[in-house]
């Protein structure tokens, strides 16, 4: 089966750039299941130039479930287990570049799904040039019909962080949280309950923000600062090697640092202040809160968290494959 | 400064008498350069073309100008040579120098009228070069050609500057724009008409050959190789937008050159785990043995246990669940080779359970009737080998405290009675469960679970390492390895989460047991025949229609009660014993739980939620969906039905939303003893 697949899948492809680079570093075992997953999904016949061209994309797919590779990148997360059923990849693909032509972002992401009681949110990130500004964050029920979220502030986070219970899945639910608030009503003090209402909405735009500020990971020498300031998508980068991958300090947080000023004098000279701008994953409290694998092999390297379980980091050693996706309760 | 120019004289004669003398010494150097070549040069591309059109433009109009055109070829050659082995530093120099130059000269109307602008030095130059024929080019006052142009007055340029800079014994030509821009030094002295002689300018171009031919300390690698090699990999991969990247691409040159990656000898040995996996499952997918294919192809095509693993693998893909295909595909051979390998009856893929290290794939199989697991035998004896152990310490014990004078008063604890693990084929070991981490890899058998691993495992929360024998360190104290804990957690979540429509399964005929066994329910049931599958909008609609079809586990670990004091009379031990039993005798209440086959609707509440989320997994075809219902009690359990097919599957890493569920977070730190290498 794999060996009748193979010589039309590359003859299809016609050798173009794409196609080593996607596969640089994987075991024929892993290509001929890729080809046979995507035979088997359906996805071979009708679709055979939307998976062309999903190659070419290959090599530039970087960071978060890029629109453009998400196929690839759905089938190499999977190993937690959770993942879309085909009827919303397809709306993914189709609905994703629509936003991006709609909001004018540079790219679009697709960073996950929270699950909640009745409905679940899929949730995409538009970027702009700068990696590392802030994200516009939207979310969906369905895949199809995308509104934006409001940027998270500290007050959100405040909020929300006395909700809790998993999500229901209607973003215009309300919390009610009572509190004991003091009022000042001539001269006396007296303790009132007040009841407080809190959207969903606002729930959502907190979950999201604490999940990126602390477990979204990128591994090192994927981005690059320039001396002007913005931060570039690495088009040179080849993927780690496997020795680097395994190893905690070679991803990094893809956030603005917090610890990278309290380095001693001795650890900033070791580092590249092109590449190494971010925090490293190794000093993560709690420690012990990543777990690394290898699946395939050494074909695959995932990243799971436990400190949000349901966040799974994948990268295909010496390739330039790497993303994560959030599926989980929040 | 106001000369006039003068008349168009074609004294092109004597200047091209010395450019054919240059142009025998530097045909040899590269000389017949093919014409699209040019544009190749980066730098140049803006000016190759238009030089050449202003050449061809100078061929046109003047034809008796052949020396000065054949003068303009090889002068652009010439430069073109000296780019190369220069780096553009000369193309540098090209582009500002003709600025100053070309306005008064090419258009005597426009010197005029800019009056003072260019250099009275520059004014011996122009009449020089206007001497030499270039009048021609006053014919062409397009504004099209007003940067073009200069380049060929620029070359002139360049070798007076040339001359200038070799009388201040500087080989090289600097790329220093106040050179070109302040005609006004005074140290500028207007040019001779002589162009010097070409030797000095060679020598200078050897010596900054020479110079970038040197090869580095740390490299066996010259810089001019290295750049050479640079320009090479930049022309044939034509990245977009190459200056923002050049830092990048430097180093990976480098890189390439100085570490090359292949190695014929020897495997690459990062990759030997990826050829080893390969390898092994690689012997999943070939037939075992040699066999007639014939006759092996009907034994196979006969029912076996194997399970139909893509097609649960398809419907759960529909509910948004599962691993990939291919992993699937592995997982079914997998399970294909168990089957081969271990006497079984009915085997059944349970789920995935995700470890910090490794991960495990979990069979739930049974085996053929008759065929008792030796394995079981001999843990049973182990067991009682280590009862035997004990009494021995007792009584040792007991020796030496009634030497002691003082005597130690004896704790008044006795530990609770061991409840008696259920047997097999019954309860909570209804079936065996194999697990293997990666597919390829030998299934390991679990060994069953008793009531206190189950009871303990309901008051820990730890994650799995991915190796069996791992010990599991926690409070309150776990007994058992992490084989042990694992198949406590697989009993737990069966147990809660087997479910099925209802109207599959259905109880036998069997009406007197409810007497007999005392209220404890029946603990066997078996297909409905006449079962026709519930529509998938009623499945959705209500978790009535579903029914769980495993025994509930009881607050004491099992599913049928037993009562532990029972026990205790009838074993022979110490007196105090009987004396303490019946002291104890406090009237132990029998545990009972919900029968079997009770539906979903009736299963309590966490935190003010279902336990059960169903939904449908496709909204926009609902003809065709599937019925997708979700655990909110052990997230990561999925049932899915669809008319007369159903399953379910569990994929989690064992977290069992419980009321410490704001606490959640804090346990998973407090879980934290395994540090994964």
């Amino acid at each position: 089966m794999g060996a009748s697949v193979r010589p039309s899948f590359s003859e299809g492809l016609g050798g173009e750039q794409g196609w080593p680079e996607a596969l640089r570093g994987r075991g024929p075992q892993a290509v001929s299941g890729i080809l046979t997953a995507l035979r088997r999904a359906g996805l071979w016949s009708p679709r055979r130039q939307l998976l062309l061209a999903t190659w070419q994309a290959l090599s530039r797919a970087l960071g978060t479930m890029d629109a453009e590779s998400l196929l690839l990148s759905l089938e190499l997360a999977s190993g937690s287990g959770q993942g879309l059923s085909p009827d919303r990849r397809a709306s993914l693909l189709t609905s994703l570049p629509l936003v991006k032509r709609d909001y004018r972002y540079d790219r679009v992401l697709f960073w996950g799904r929270i699950l909640g009681l009745v409905a679940d949110y899929y949730i995409a990130q538009g970027l702009s040039e700068d990696q590392l500004a802030p994200r516009k964050t939207l979310y969906s029920l369905n895949c199809m019909e995308w509104s934006l979220l409001p940027p998270a502030t500290e007050e959100m986070m405040a909020q929300t962080s006395v909700v809790k219970g998993r999500f229901m899945g209607d973003p215009s639910h309300e919390y009610e949280h009572t509190e004991l608030q003091k009022i000042n009503e001539g001269g006396k003090v007296f303790e009132e309950e007040v009841v407080v209402q809190i959207k969903e909405e606002t729930r959502l735009v907190s979950i999201i923000d604490q999940i990126d500020k602390a477990v979204a990971i990128i591994p090192r020498g994927a981005l690059f600062k320039t001396p002007f300031g913005p931060i570039h998508v690495n088009r040179t980068f080849e993927g780690l090697s496997l020795s680097e991958a395994k190893k905690l300090s070679s991803y990094f947080h893809f956030r603005e640092p917090v610890q990278l000023k309290n380095k001693t004098l001795l650890e900033k000279a070791d580092l590249d202040p092109s590449l190494d701008f971010m925090d490293s994953l190794e000093h993560d409290i709690p420690k012990g809160s990543w777990s690394i694998q290898m699946e395939r092999g050494n074909a695959l390297v995932v990243l799971r968290s436990l400190l949000w379980p349901g966040l799974t980091f994948f990268h295909a050693p010496r390739t330039k494959n790497c993303g994560y996706i959030y599926v989980g309760t929040g | 400064m106001g000369d006039p120019p003068t008349d168009p004289e074609p004294p092109s004669q004597p200047p091209s008498s010395r450019r054919s003398s240059q142009v025998s010494q530097r045909r040899g150097l590269e000389l017949s350069r093919p014409q699209p070549a040019f544009p190749e040069e980066a730098e140049q591309i803006p000016l190759d073309p238009s030089i050449l059109q202003s050449n061809r433009g100078i061929l046109a109009s003047q034809a008796n100008l052949q020396g000065w055109s054949l003068g303009a070829s090889p002068t652009q050659q010439e430069n073109l040579t000296m780019f190369q082995a220069e780096e553009a530093q000369l193309g540098g120099v090209e582009y500002p120098s003709p600025n100053m130059g070309f306005p008064s000269e090419l258009q005597p109307q426009l010197y005029l009228e800019e009056g003072g602008i260019q250099a009275t030095q520059n004014a011996g130059l122009m009449l020089q070069q206007l001497r030499r024929g270039q009048s021609n080019l006053f014919q062409q006052l397009e504004s099209a050609y007003l940067e073009t142009q200069p380049d060929l007055l620029g070359q002139f340029n360049m070798y007076q500057r040339d001359d200038l800079q070799f009388s201040q014994h500087e080989p090289y030509l600097r790329d220093e724009p106040t050179l070109q821009f302040s005609p006004s030094e005074p140290g500028f002295t207007p040019f001779t008409l002589e162009v010097p002689e070409r030797e000095p300018l060679e020598l200078a171009v050897q010596n900054a050959k020479a110079y970038l031919l040197q090869t580095s300390v740390s490299c066996s690698l010259s810089l001019y190789e290295h750049l050479a090699n640079l320009l090479t990999k930049i022309l044939d991969q034509r990245p977009e937008d190459p200056l923002s990247i050049l830092e990048s691409l430097n180093r990976t040159t480098q890189r390439e050159w100085c570490h090359p990656k292949l190695d014929t000898l020897r495997d690459d040995p990062e990759m030997q785990p990826t050829y080893e996996m390969a390898d092994r499952q690689k012997a999943l997918f070939l037939r075992s043995g040699g066999g007639e294919g014939q006759q092996e192809m009907e034994e196979e095509v006969a029912e076996t246990a194997v399970p139909n693993v893509m097609e649960t693998a398809f419907y759960l893909e529909q509910a948004g669940v599962g691993l990939s295909s291919d992993e699937s595909f592995r997982i079914f051979l997998a399970l294909k080779q168990l089957v081969e390998q271990q006497p079984i009856h009915t085997c059944r893929f349970w789920g995935k359970i995700l470890g910090l290290s490794r991960s495990y794939l979990v069979a739930e199989v049974s085996f053929r009737e008759g065929e008792e697991e030796e394995g079981e035998e001999e843990a049973e004896e182990m067991m009682e080998g280590g009862e035997g152990m004990d009494a021995p310490d007792e009584e040792e014990g007991e020796e030496d405290e009634e030497k002691d004078t003082d005597i130690i008063p004896k704790p008044m604890w006795k530990p609770p009675p061991v409840i008696p693990r259920e047997e097999s084929r019954s309860g909570t070991n209804k079936y065996l469960y194999f697990v293997c981490t990666e597919p390829g890899r030998p299934w390991t058998r679990l060994p069953h679970v008793t009531p206190v691993q189950i009871v303990q495992a309901r008051k820990i929360k730890k994650f799995f390492t991915g190796f069996l024998d791992a010990p599991v360190v926690s409070y309150p104290p776990f007994p058992g390895n992490e084989a042990n804990y694992l198949r406590a957690q697989i009993a737990r979540i069966s147990a809660a989460t087997h479910i099925s429509p209802l109207g599959f399964y259905q109880f036998g005929e069997e009406e007197g047991d409810e007497e007999e066994e005392g209220g404890a329910g029946r603990d066997s049931y078996e297909e409905n025949p006449d079962f026709e599958g519930i529509p998938v909008l009623e499945l959705v609609d209500s978790t009535a229609n579903w029914v769980h079809h495993a025994q509930h586990i009881l607050p004491q670990g099992r599913c049928t009660w037993v009562n532990p004091l029972q026990k205790i009379e009838e074993e022979e031990e110490l007196g105090e014993e009987e004396e303490k039993a019946d002291e104890g005798m406090e009237g132990v209440e029998q545990e009972v739980g919900p029968p079997l086959l009770t539906p979903l609707s009736e299963d309590a509440e966490i935190m003010h939620m279902s336990p059960w989320t169903t939904r449908l997994s496709c909204s926009l075809c609902p003809q065709y969906s599937v019925a997708v219902v979700r655990s909110n009690l052990w997230p990561g359990a999925y049932a899915y039905a669809s008319g007369k097919i159903w399953c379910e599957v569990h994929t989690h890493s064992t977290f069992h939303l419980d009321a410490m569920f704001s606490s959640e977070v804090l346990d998973l730190g407090f879980g934290f003893h395994h540090i994964y290498s």
